[in-house]
């Protein structure tokens, strides 16, 4: 039986990139669909009434939200290759955590860099250096998060990598400068072509930004 | 071997609750350490340096901490009475309300309570229209959780699940944030279904036996947020 995989996405989320970066890890065909977010699809509003965004997959008709738990889906679902979780329970528990620490920390202190001015802006990127100072300890001397092999936390941070060049530049900042090793991590895992084909352009975000600043009247 | 299980808590906390409640339906032996958060023991700094953050399992030595990954962990560890379905679109569907409760529900219940977004200085008026709109906010999440129960006994199918001791915040906490700042959330006209499993929830053996004694919490919360906002 022919497994029907769709995903609503929007190009520039790293929520959506962590779902691609899951297919891709796996070897997935799907369709992906790209959506409007200022008129969002029948489609998308059916799948997810609850939050009503993106990322949403959809498997043999039935909707996943959330895109921690689309990948730990995706991870369960295609058990035969690619593991993306570690299967000793306290591992698994570690990459949870991580994943959780990410979600808490990193998407509102970021969007702060590029939306906002001055004080608010500053106090932002203390916080983001902060936090990725946090996830450096955490990576100590290894490949990957996950360890010898890219997995889920990897998956869970790496797609911020696509908009690094945005932060650095509204921020005026260096992200290299602060934490080396994070984005000596992060090449390393866009050497893998599962990252490099689901990771768009890091300029193509910047100017995706500079637009969606000017479209919301954010300058 | 022996099995060392400690579990760093606070008594009146949902998320320290949930963990041992979790521990209980499985039947496994703990030592609780009840932590004062004015005042953090250097174990628990020591076990949870990231967040220092109670709940914190400690088992053999080796921390986990997030009461959601907390429960995940007791689920693949002690495997008799489990409490994530197998099938994976199951256990999807149940992380997702699981965050939803604890991203969205949560917040939405202690503004309507007790206006985490308005304050002293705003006119009546103003602080009327907000609490107005809190409280619809809350009506509006608790139709999600009601419309997803269906006809289920718990949220779990037959037998209490992960999702069902996460929603502890709302089958136990929430009547007693509303008696504490007299706001009345949970009515039996709009939430049948989750009343009944409300009920039903709190009878569990594993969960009555977990449940912070309600006197005691209902002053707690009237002394750290005052009287609440019912009306003025």
């Amino acid at each position: 039986m022919a497994h029907e995989v769709v995903l609503l996405d929007f190009w520039p989320s790293m929520f959506g990139m962590r779902v691609r970066v899951a297919l891709a890890e796996k070897g997935i065909k799907y369709e992906y669909k790209e959506e409007d977010l200022r008129n969002k699809s029948p489609l998308l509003l059916k799948m997810n009434p609850i939050h009503k965004k993106i990322p949403v997959l959809i498997h043999n008709g039935k909707p996943v939200s959330e895109s921690l738990i689309i990948v730990q889906y995706i991870d369960e679902v295609w058990n035969d290759k690619s593991p993306l979780l570690p299967s000793d329970p306290h591992q698994r528990a570690h990459a949870r955590f991580w994943a959780d620490f990410i979600e808490q920390k990193v998407y509102d202190t970021a969007k702060k860099i590029w939306a906002t001015k001055g004080e608010e802006q500053e106090a932002a990127k203390k916080e983001f250096i902060e936090t990725f100072k946090i996830l450096e300890g955490e990576l100590g001397e290894k490949p990957f998060f996950g360890g010898e092999t890219f997995g889920f936390v990897d998956i869970a941070l790496i797609t911020f990598y696509s908009w690094f060049y945005t932060y650095e530049t509204f921020g005026n900042f260096s992200i290299e400068a602060e934490c080396p090793k994070i984005i000596a991590w992060a090449k390393r895992c866009m050497q893998k072509e599962s990252v490099a084909n689901s990771l768009p352009d890091q300029k193509k975000i910047y100017e995706f930004t500079v637009w969606m600043k000017k479209y919301f009247g954010m300058d | 071997m022996a099995e060392e299980v400690l579990v760093f808590g606070a008594w009146g906390s949902p998320f320290s609750r949930r963990v041992e409640m979790a521990l209980k339906l499985k039947g496994i032996e703990y030592k609780y350490i009840e932590e004062d958060l004015t005042n953090k023991s250097p174990s628990l700094l020591k076990y949870n340096p990231v967040h220092k953050k109670i709940p914190v399992l400690v088992h053999n030595g080796k921390p986990v901490a997030e009461s959601l990954v907390i429960l995940e962990y007791i689920d693949e560890t002690w495997k008799d009475h489990p409490i994530l379905p197998k099938d994976p679109y199951e256990r999807a569907n149940a992380r997702f309300w699981a965050k939803f409760i604890d991203e969205k529900c949560l917040s939405a219940i202690f503004k309507a309570c007790w206006g985490a977004c308005w304050g002293e200085e705003k006119e009546h008026e103003k602080a009327e229209i907000e609490h107005e709109k809190a409280v619809k906010e809350v009506s509006e999440l608790l139709q999600f959780l009601e419309n997803e129960l269906k006809e289920k006994r718990y949220f779990g199918g037959e037998t209490v699940g992960l999702l069902d001791i996460a929603a502890n915040t709302i089958g136990y906490w929430l009547g007693v944030f509303e008696e504490a700042s007299g706001v009345e959330l949970l009515t039996r006209e709009k939430f049948p279904k989750l009343c009944n499993w409300a009920n039903e929830f709190v009878c569990v053996t594993a969960i009555k036996e977990n449940l912070p004694p309600r006197d005691k919490l209902i002053a707690y919360f009237r002394n750290r947020f005052g009287a609440g906002n019912a009306s003025k």
